[in-house]
């Protein structure tokens, strides 16, 4: 089995992610923007980084590419795809997880170390985690997480918000202006999934903070979840429609 | 066959926050203006299509304004035509 890391021009993140997997013990392959063939990946990552010089919008210009191609047939077939930092603006962007990455509510570009909790330990992207919150350092200008009130409250109700901006005890980040909540992100939100639940985004930077030598290895967490849901998916012979936790709550809420 | 010049002018959608807008309305104290509100800052993108008519034009623009200069979830647009010129029409290619 083989993870994919897609490097698009302008992509710095794109090693860091190839280095987390490999410490979490898989294969990991660069996949080139000009070719939409994955290469039989069970999983991508969608880096950070500065995609396409991130002219216009953050996201936009790569959401055209070749690769994004590929991309959205594999997430249509129920591969998992998650897209960190840069790669959650091109996921929202492309429409492949809900809403939009607005510029820092600080106007100033957010590099620093944060605490994200996730919301649910059953989805492919939080399973192997503790559920404690994770120290990660963010490091983008445009994260403020943005959608209506109608599509957040149904994110919400769907359990579709996978990650927050915490405290460092564990409580949420209260408003947009709370010093725990980086770039003014409502409801706190750092990381959603789409309705499905095998794409998802994240703002910070879990793949930064993904091994002892680091002083703190809770990035794994999320990598190590998505490592191993593309083998359960590999495993079960890769179903188009795996029911995913998230899915199945969302079906439930809509009954 | 003509060429078309137009201006795309994208803003942030109405109740959006604009951080850079209010950047530039905590400024214009220093400037001892006080009579200036609402600032919103957006983005202007001028170009030229060729097309067999104006409203072939526009129908082009108008895709690319939603598509890809801007984000409808967050963003308003609107453009206009700045110029239309004839373009030669190659040698050889007979007058449709």
């Amino acid at each position: 089995m083989k993870v994919g890391v897609v490097t698009f021009p302008g992509s710095n993140s794109d090693v860091d992610s190839l280095n987390a997997l490999r410490v979490a013990g898989v294969e990991a392959v660069t996949l080139w923007h000009e070719s939409p063939d994955l290469a039989g990946v069970s999983a991508v990552i969608l880096p950070g980084g500065f995609a396409y010089g991130d002219y216009i919008r953050a996201g936009v210009i790569a959401r055209f590419s070749p690769v994004m191609r590929g991309i959205r047939e594999f997430a249509a077939t129920g591969g998992h795809v998650l897209g960190i930092c840069n790669g959650f603006q091109v996921l929202a962007e492309s429409g492949l997880v809900p809403g939009a990455l607005l510029r820092n509510r600080s106007l100033r570009f957010a590099g620093r170390l944060t605490y994200i909790k996730p919301e649910r330990l059953d989805s492919p992207f939080t399973q192997a985690a503790t559920g404690e919150p994770l120290r990660v350092p963010v490091a983008h200008g445009e994260g403020c997480y943005y959608a209506d009130d109608a599509t957040l409250d149904q994110l919400e109700r769907d359990g579709r918000v996978l990650f927050r901006y915490v405290h460092p005890d564990g409580t949420p980040a209260a408003d947009p202006d709370d010093p725990a909540n980086p770039n003014g992100s409502l409801r706190a939100i750092a990381g959603v999934c789409n309705a499905v639940g095998n794409v998802a985004g994240l703002m910070p930077h879990p793949e930064r903070m993904a091994e002892g030598i680091l002083g703190n290895d809770g990035g794994m967490q999320i990598i190590r979840s998505l490592v191993d849901s593309a083998a359960a998916w590999e495993a079960a012979g890769r179903p188009a429609t795996m029911k995913h936790a998230v899915a199945a709550a969302a079906g439930e809420a809509g009954r | 066959m003509s060429e078309f010049r137009f201006a795309v002018n994208v803003l942030p959608k109405p109740g959006i926050l604009d951080p850079q807008g209010r950047a530039v309305e905590l400024s214009l104290p220093h400037l001892n203006v006080t009579n200036v509100s609402k600032v919103r800052v957006g983005r202007r993108v001028e170009l030229t299509v060729t097309a067999g008519s104006e409203s072939e034009a526009r129908a082009v623009v108008d895709g690319l304004a939603k598509e890809l200069l801007s984000n409808p979830l967050i963003e308003v647009y609107a453009f206009e035509l700045l110029e239309a010129t004839s373009s030669v029409v190659s040698s050889g290619a007979a007058p449709r």
